[in-house]
């Protein structure tokens, strides 16, 4: 059983309306408890609107979505308890900061689940430090904070509610690679101490390559692929003929391959392509 | 959330009324409305009647949007047709003495009559200008047709960009609201739920982001504007020139007649002489 079950999910944009979109058809996929799960797919492939599935934002027109084999929809008053136990963070969550400093726009969600006061900021702390927030900058108006520490900061504001399931969307769009690389570790070091359930929704191949146990590609509202990393890049074929890339590396082996020099079309990483040339054992 | 918002009621389409000047149209629109209130007897009415039916098959509407676009005046309407049945005193009683209400004739004439002009008021308005003409459209009429006022120092050319650009940005931020509020939501907010100082509190984590991204949008765009030499009206030319074409000109020959009728209808037609 996974931690998070979609079940034959469907959703359709302006129903009955004549610009009608199948957003989700008939969606089944299950998420592994403990793992980083990377989703791939081209813009308006349906990652979006699945990630809001996942914790209840919106409600599948069929289907169902279980949590710890649970169905989301079976009490929608407590729809509530569902997004605290499943974390998301939107697309530029950096739009969604508002109180007057960084420390209790943190504490909103905890303070909306009704924690106490000494919980809330223990909570607060915690989330801050795994975001890689100073204590200097708790203080300060979140509008003075760069972009990539305005990032965290709204990373910070979900993960303090200590959701057993972190969804983010497009954590790392837009910002350069110094901070997109401090963010992404940051999620895999909380992962790992934590526990949790990470889901990620990337355009970024390489990155999903790093930092994902379980990569699901999805086209068209369908989920075409799951697999490790290794799996689907070793498909780059079926990838890019759906309007996606392959991490460079990857490219690399195959055109070594029509070079005649095989090391594998599993390649993902460049340690991994490393190893393999060198002939050792991963 | 809120995706099934189309603004406005603007309906596509390349028919004879979508193809009109919109400064045209403004014209027509108030002269039409002064002829839908000349009207005084059943033969003006009618005539009102064929007018719309007109109007209609121009536009190439359908008539579910027409009659979906009455939907929220129907309240307005039975209230009128009720207030007129029950207060109207004709000559004609159609009940007995012995009632302690009478209604008379006249009453429901008059109140089917009040019914059919504003149905017709708002059809023949929403038609001519709020299913046929863009919004952008309809400022960069209302421009033209105020420019004579710019001699008098009215900034004409600057409210019509202004609005021009609310409502360009109208879609945008409603798309932006529904974005905020699901960030909030996913933190636990909750927008449905408890007394309304609650749910006014609840509001804002939504407003405090939404203002701030509203000027961030109005800096980025009076930059690109700069950046593209805008310096307001004077001077500047137009990429849709607005011209008029022989269509105008019928359908302003249309306008003069429906008055016209309108008019002789009143004077020399005999019968019901609509007393409001």
């Amino acid at each position: 059983m996974g931690k998070i079950e979609l079940h034959n999910i469907t959703y359709v944009y302006g129903k009955g309306a004549p610009y009608e979109i199948k957003a989700l058809d008939d969606v089944t996929l299950s998420f592994e408890e403990g793992k980083i799960i990377g989703l791939i797919g081209h813009t308006g492939s349906g990652k979006s609107t699945l990630v809001q599935m996942l914790n209840g934002l919106l409600k599948p027109d069929s289907g169902k979505v279980l949590l710890d084999g649970k169905d989301i929809w079976e009490e929608p008053k407590k729809i509530r308890d569902v997004r605290f136990k499943v974390g998301l963070v939107m697309q530029y969550p950096e739009y969604q900061l508002f109180d007057e400093t960084v420390e209790s726009d943190i504490a909103f969600g905890p303070k909306n689940m009704g924690m106490n006061e000494e919980d809330i900021v223990k909570a607060v702390r915690e989330a801050a430090q795994f975001a890689g927030l100073k204590e200097k900058h708790l203080k300060k108006s979140p509008f003075d904070l760069s972009g990539g520490q305005k990032r965290r900061a709204a990373l910070a504001g979900v993960i303090a509610m200590g959701p057993s399931v972190l969804v983010l969307d497009e954590p790392a769009a837009g910002l350069d690679p110094g901070a997109r690389r401090r963010i992404l570790t940051r999620i895999k070091d909380y992962q790992r101490q934590s526990g949790t359930t990470v889901i990620i929704v990337s355009h970024s191949m390489e990155d999903m390559a790093m930092y994902c146990d379980t990569v699901v590609v999805m086209n068209h509202g369908r989920v075409t692929m799951t697999g490790t990393p290794a799996e689907v890049f070793s498909r780059a074929d079926e990838l890019l003929s759906q309007g996606l890339d392959v991490p460079a590396i990857t490219k690399v082996a195959r055109a070594l391959r029509e070079k005649g020099v095989d090391i594998g079309l599993d390649i993902y990483t460049v340690n991994f392509a490393a190893h393999r040339l060198l002939g050792e054992e991963v | 959330m809120r995706s099934d918002i189309v603004f406005g009621q603007y309906c596509e389409g390349s028919s004879f009324l979508h193809k009109l000047d919109p400064r045209w149209k403004i014209i027509f629109v108030f002269s039409y409305i002064v002829g839908l209130f000349l009207a005084k007897n059943i033969f003006a009415f009618a005539l009102m009647t064929l007018s719309i039916i007109l109007l209609w098959v121009l536009s190439g509407i359908r008539a579910k949007i027409l009659i979906k676009g009455l939907r929220p005046l129907l309240f307005i309407i039975a209230f009128t047709a009720i207030i007129n049945i029950f207060w109207f005193k004709g000559e004609t009683p159609l009940l007995p003495d012995s009632w302690f209400f009478q209604i008379y004739l006249e009453g429901i004439i008059n109140a089917l009559l009040i019914v059919l002009r504003v149905a017709v008021l708002v059809t023949g308005t929403s038609i001519l200008l709020t299913y046929t003409t863009t919004p952008i459209a309809l400022t960069d009429g209302i421009e033209q047709l105020l420019a004579p006022l710019a001699k008098i120092k009215v900034p004409v050319h600057e409210f019509s960009m202004m609005m021009t650009i609310a409502l360009r940005f109208i879609p945008t931020l409603i798309e932006e609201t529904d974005k905020i509020m699901s960030a909030q939501k996913a933190r636990g907010s909750d927008f449905s739920q408890g007394s309304l100082a609650r749910r006014a509190k609840a509001l804002v984590p939504v407003l405090v982001p939404l203002f701030i991204s509203a000027f961030r949008r109005a800096e980025d765009l009076a930059t690109a504007m700069e950046c593209r030499c805008y310096t307001g009206g004077a001077g500047r030319t137009r990429m849709n020139v607005l011209h008029s074409t022989w269509r105008d000109a019928v359908m302003l020959v249309a306008i003069a007649a429906f008055i016209a009728g309108i008019v002789l209808l009143n004077i020399f037609a005999p019968g019901y002489v609509f007393a409001m």
